[in-house]
């Protein structure tokens, strides 16, 4: 196996043959992971849900998950391989020759910790030199490294008296204090809102150029790893499939995957038709023999299929792991779609009033006035807290709390819960965000469908069941599907699936919260596409989402709310083109972008 | 499959069978015995505290019954009873605890410090208490025990829907605008069923408990009657010179409550893994 | 503004613990008694809780068929004398009248005299409360480092032989109920097997309950095997509970020796659910008290109780009922209290909500003695 040379310095890290596979004789998690670091590098890791990328960022520290097993591998810090050391040693250097920092700082902060109490611990164990204030002075250093307050009242707090982006620092601090080798970032912006976010990945790059401290930056979200590093590895079902510099891989794709990837993520700068991949990544103990993604790629040969491509250069300082790399540029590749045109004077088909709402005594909505025009699909934006599941909810007919008026078509509506009729209930259909709990556990895919058939329609048990199946091809899902129960199913089919069942109440409005969020890139692709088509067939569409990209791919129109008020709206080009408040502006100038600005 | 799942599957698999084993063992003896009896159980077959011999297997008790005859016949008022008690319970919890969780607001804070009040009496206490005051009669004892059960199963269906009342699944029926009725009979129900089930094994088991203990201090079924709690009881000062009087119910007893307890726990470990996404 | 604020759901809605503060929004309290009022309304609560259980004590026991006059004057009494007692004593008075008289009294500490031997309540039961304390401090004191040592074992070593063993074991004795375990071991220490330890209670009231160890032998430790079981499977739950947390492995990342995050960093987290279990543990060891007094003849409430009911001695029925639920209340309040101490993030808001869900479970694994 040849180390991957990209640097003359000698490697901060060094990382050679890793393989991680499932406890007892399970099937292999990630495998042949070959990748080297140079000091103050910065290197993206790119994969989907079941890539294995998370098992893979635990393994670089010594650390197999429950149910895994490091099966093979070296990983090379500071001339000691932290595979082979025993135990004491491994635990010595993890922290002190490379760290981790989790994803989710809510749970991975002791909540009886004090956050001063948990840095000295680090410290302590692994500097034992350190006299007590000497500790105290690096803590302060660090804290203030992070742009954190370093005062003794700070210190004091517990987690759960900081914000999302303060315990996300204090991660990093931990992490940075002892200023390791390496450092391994596991998707660590994924609970932060946009602006909080663009100030973590600021601090983490000055980090790591200030003090000279490689990075392995886990990701699913292309945007972000582009802003973020200078080399970018993409991981498919466990293997690196390509690894080259941003600058490279963003413009010039060699994997037919990562351009599949890059084909699917919405760009904020401009709209394009989004291609999603067909087919899913099979989880480990399932994957074909040959290349994994053989069975999804249109340039498959027998080849591919039987035998595993190796990582090899396949343009200068790009390396891909398969027989037939694509040459072309990126950007060639890909579909402008018109920008529609925005008429003013449009007929209203849902038209809200002074709306206001509270959770007791705070108020979270502040007399929201807004039309949404018929057959366009309607944006409403904002970060969390902001109001937009209220607004999204009540209008949906579950409002409690919320008081004001709603016109559709004209004729007064209800806001509260109580307050409207059945086929009211039936013309507004509402989509939730988890996937996973949206449809009910214990009953079959076509009784959770069938059910509101009947509920709607007078129709006969056939009838509804013909329908179901009908809802269920619309939204391009195998007839089989009707039979299992949603836990058989995959985020993306159960989504697709709360989708059928909105459809089939032949709603005019549909009404999605971040339905989305949960889903992987290529898989939300997907679902966009299946509402642009729902949209050109003539349905309306309020789109509840943060992602300002996912809002150029699919809307119209667009409704900006921050902290319950409405603080802008227009056509979508225009206001995200021209942002016109500075709330807007800046939650664009935040908002991480995937591709370089092209002239239209 | 990952191996140390397997051997854990396994060893939980067994554990459920060994509980099946003893409970329907035990099961047997309560409802199959009273007509395998050798001798009637109030006839008196030798001496006081006779040893075990010919035509008594286990001996004869305090007034000379024969013991293994009255072994067999013990069995069936503590079950039937118990049964009786931990499905009373389960229903009436079950139903008041999902309203609770489903309406919330006063109703729910009505209940819960209701149930907080029932709590406050040691469950024994209470059923005692009633008992001596309004008589033995077996529905009496039955509503009592279920009783003393309530405000725990409430508080367990409460949590449990309140749990599932967030779920999205819910929201959802309620914005199509199915009925309460329907909401709770076909949303919540189906979900809350597991551990309310694993719930009903574990009264069962405190069930069986208290009837014995019931019994045992002579508040339960009455002499000359055949029960295992009482025969504990009636049998107790002659321990040294014949213990299998004694230590057959306690045995008996004890299998029972074991059964219930294994079968009982198996059965939620298994489901609750059955039912992860 | 809203016509009606009742909370609409949110993901921390209803009985979950207050919002998290990974949406942005600092929560620091300057003052460090913010549970306060929230103390102050759990005590009112409690009051109403314990004055709505003297109503129904009292009421029940009104219940009971037998006249309180008759008892006192025997069976041969003439009806008039009856009567007369019975106006003289002011039973024909209203319910209400009478109960609210009866409080006051209670108030008073005066529990009326009792019906068998004309000694006023209060003192039959102070009598044998001493004895019954000694019983339950000397559980207590054992079981609790006893069970904790246990769950964490346990629980740090899950799945293995001797954890597997010893769950087992804990799940036979817990098959046993009260009176089967009390019986068992007098057969094995008392009578056949190594006949060790009294089986019967013979205290001399004029020493302290604690200057005769050979008394107490049985009766502790059949409390203890009675209450062992519930707590030390909780405790074990907590743990294991604990350590997956995500926290732990991000503690184990940054390199924390083992032993430090099993006691540091897990167990501390542990507690909130253990101090329920133990006031669990307390209302198990008041019902499990009466078997226990009664079959080792032992002069501690548990038996005065038994007694009182087999006698229909009211007053003291009512003195001993009310002490024991008044001290479940108290000791369910205490336990909240001291979880809302011990949990940082309940501490420091104005409205802690302890998860209705986690005491529920607990209520139930506790029940049934």
């Amino acid at each position: 196996m040849t180390v991957t040379p990209l640097s003359i310095r000698p490697p901060a890290i060094a990382v050679r043959g890793l393989r991680v596979d499932l406890s007892g004789r399970g099937a292999p998690i990630v495998a042949d992971i070959d990748l080297a670091l140079a000091a103050g590098e910065i290197v993206g890791l790119v994969g989907e849900s079941g890539s294995g990328k998370t098992t893979l960022a635990n393994a670089l520290l010594g650390h197999a998950r429950k149910g895994t097993r490091i099966v093979a591998g070296e990983v090379w810090i500071d001339q000691q391989n932290i595979l082979a050391l025993d135990e004491k040693a491994q635990r010595a250097a993890r922290g002190k020759l490379i760290a981790y920092v989790p994803q989710d700082p809510a749970m991975a902060l002791n909540p009886l910790g004090r956050i001063g109490s948990v840095l000295h611990e680090t410290l302590s164990l692994h500097r034992p030199e350190l006299g007590r204030s000497e500790r105290d002075e690096v803590v302060r250093a660090t804290v203030r490294d992070v742009d954190l307050p370093d005062d003794r009242e700070f210190l004091s707090r517990y987690p759960h008296q900081l914000s999302g982006g303060q315990q996300q620092r204090v991660l990093l601090a931990l992490a940075f204090i002892l200023r390791p080798r390496v450092v391994v970032l596991d998707e660590p912006t994924t609970a932060l809102d946009v602006t909080t976010q663009a100030q973590i990945l600021k601090l983490i790059r000055s980090l790591c150029r200030e003090h000279q401290i490689a990075a392995i930056y886990v990701s699913h979200d292309l945007a972000i790893v582009r802003e973020l590093v200078d080399r970018t590895a993409v991981l498919y079902a466990g293997r690196l499939v390509e690894v080259a510099r941003s600058s490279a891989i963003f413009s010039r794709p060699v994997h037919p995957y990562t351009r599949g990837l890059l084909a699917a993520v919405p760009d904020i700068r401009r709209r394009q038709r989004l291609a999603s991949i067909p087919g899913h990544t099979a989880p480990p103990g399932r994957r074909p023999d040959g290349c994994a993604f053989a069975p999804r790629c249109a340039r498959a040969t027998d080849l591919c299929r039987t035998d595993v491509p190796v990582l090899a250069e396949a343009e200068p300082g790009t390396l891909a792991a398969c027989y037939h790399p694509v040459r072309e540029l990126m950007l060639d590749l890909l579909a402008h779609v018109p920008t529609p045109l925005h008429q003013a004077g449009l007929p209203t088909l849902l038209k809200g009033s002074g709306i206001d709402a509270a959770y007791g005594a705070t108020q979270v909505l502040f007399d929201v006035n807004f039309a949404l025009p018929p057959r366009q699909c309607t944006a409403l934006v904002g970060q969390s807290g902001s109001g937009k599941t209220t607004l999204a909810r009540a209008l949906g007919g579950l409002g409690e709390g919320v008081t004001g008026e709603l016109e559709l078509n004209g004729t007064p509506i209800g806001i509260g819960t109580a307050g409207r009729d059945r086929d009211l209930r039936r013309r507004v259909q509402y989509v939730f965000q988890n996937p996973y709990r949206a449809l009910n556990p214990r009953q079959s895919i076509g009784r959770n469908l069938t059910e509101v058939v009947r509920h709607f329609f007078p129709v006969g048990k056939d009838e509804a069941r013909a329908r179901a199946e009908g809802a269920i091809a619309r939204v391009s899902l195998p007839a089989e599907v009707m039979d299992r129960r949603p836990t058989q199913l995959s985020g993306g089919e159960r989504q697709r699936v709360a989708i059928a069942r909105a459809l089939l109440c032949e709603p005019e409005l549909l009404i999605c919260d971040e339905i989305t969020s949960a889903l992987d890139v290529s898989v939300q692709a997907a679902v966009l596409e299946l509402l642009q088509t729902l949209k050109e067939d003539g349905l309306t569409l309020l789109f509840v989402t943060h992602d300002l990209a996912v809002v150029r791919a699919i809307a119209d129109h667009i409704v900006v709310l921050n902290h319950g008020r409405i603080v802008e709206q227009g056509a979508v080009d225009d206001v995200l083109d021209r942002p016109a408040d500075p709330y807007t502006r800046r939650l664009l100038a935040d908002s991480p972008r995937v591709a370089d600005l092209v002239p239209a | 499959m990952k191996s140390c799942d397997k051997k854990r599957r396994w060893h939980r698999e067994r554990q459920v069978r060994t509980g099946v084993v003893l409970f329907g063992a035990v099961l047997a003896v309560a409802l199959l015995g009273p007509s395998l009896a050798p001798h009637d159980p109030n006839a008196l077959v030798g001496v006081p505290y006779g040893m075990p011999g010919e035509g008594a297997w286990l001996g004869s008790d305090y007034l000379g019954r024969d013991v293994w005859s009255r072994l067999l016949a013990g069995g069936l008022s503590i079950f039937w009873m118990s049964l009786s008690a931990s499905l009373i319970a389960l229903a009436v919890g079950a139903v008041i605890g999902m309203i609770a969780a489903y309406r919330k607001g006063p109703t729910d804070q009505a209940i819960i410090w209701s149930t907080d009040v029932l709590f406050a009496f040691p469950d024994l206490i209470l059923v005692l208490l009633i008992v001596s005051m309004l008589g033995r009669a077996p529905w009496l004892i039955v509503l009592l025990v279920a009783l003393a059960f309530l405000p725990g199963v409430i508080r367990l269906a409460r949590g449990i829907t309140l749990g599932i009342v967030e779920q999205e699944y819910v929201d959802s029926a309620r914005m199509l605008g199915f009925s309460t009725g329907h909401i709770m009979l076909r949303e919540i129900l189906p979900n809350a069923a597991t551990p309310l089930l694993v719930h009903l094994g574990v009264m069962l088991t405190w069930a069986i408990g208290m009837l014995s203990g019931l019994s045992f201090l002579g508040y339960g079924v009455a002499p000359p009657a055949a029960d295992w709690g009482l025969m504990i009881n009636e049998n107790r000062a002659g321990l040294i010179i014949q213990p299998w009087a004694v230590l057959a119910p306690v045995v008996m007893i004890a299998l029972f409550t074991l059964g219930a307890n294994l079968i009982a726990e198996g059965i939620g470990r298994i489901n609750a893994r059955t039912e992860d996404a | 503004m809203a016509s009606s604020p009742i909370p609409a759901p949110s993901p921390q809605a209803g009985d979950g613990v207050p919002q998290p503060a990974g949406s942005g929004r600092a929560h620091h309290s300057p003052s460090r008694l913010v549970w306060l009022p929230w103390l102050g309304k759990r005590l009112l609560s409690g009051l109403a809780t314990i004055l709505v259980i003297s109503a129904v004590v009292y009421l029940g026991t009104l219940a009971l068929p037998s006249d309180p006059a008759r008892v006192i004057l025997g069976p041969e009494a003439t009806d008039a004398a009856v009567a007369l007692l019975r106006e003289q004593l002011g039973l024909n008075r209203p319910i209400p009248v009478q109960y609210f008289d009866w409080l006051g009294h209670v108030l008073r500490g005066d529990f009326g005299k009792s019906l068998d031997s004309g000694v006023p309540a209060m003192e039959i039961v102070s009598d044998r409360l001493g004895n019954s304390f000694a019983l339950m401090f000397l559980v207590l004191a054992l079981n609790t480092p006893a069970t904790f040592l246990l769950g964490v074992f346990m629980a740090v070593r899950r799945d293995s032989r001797l954890d597997r063993t010893l769950m087992a074991l804990l799940i036979g004795v817990k098959a046993f109920p009260p009176f089967a375990i009390a019986v068992a071991l007098i057969i094995v220490f008392s009578t056949s097997v190594l006949p060790i330890v009294p089986a019967v209670s013979l205290l001399d009231p004029a020493l302290s309950a604690l200057a005769q160890p050979q008394y107490l032998v049985l009766p502790v430790a059949t409390l203890l095997l009675i209450v062992m079981p519930f707590l030390t499977r909780l405790i074990r739950a907590g743990m294991i509970e604990a350590l997956d947390a995500e926290y732990i492995a991000a503690a184990r990342l940054r390199g924390v020796p083992e032993r430090r995050i099993v006691w540091r960093h897990a167990v501390p987290n542990a507690l909130a659910p253990v101090i329920q279990g133990i006031a669990m543990t307390v209302r198990m060891l008041l019902g499990g008290a009466l078997i226990v007094e009664v079959v080792y003849s032992y002069p501690g409430i548990g038996s005065a109780l038994n007694s009182a009911i087999e006698n229909r001695d009211i007053p003291v029925l009512q003195t001993i009922t009310l002490l024991m639920a008044v001290s479940v209340v108290v000791i369910n309040l205490l336990a909240d209290f001291a979880t809302v101490l011990l949990t940082p993030r309940l501490r420091t808001t104005a409205k802690p909500q302890l998860s209705s869900g986690a005491k529920a479970r607990l209520r139930l694994k506790a029940g049934g003695v």
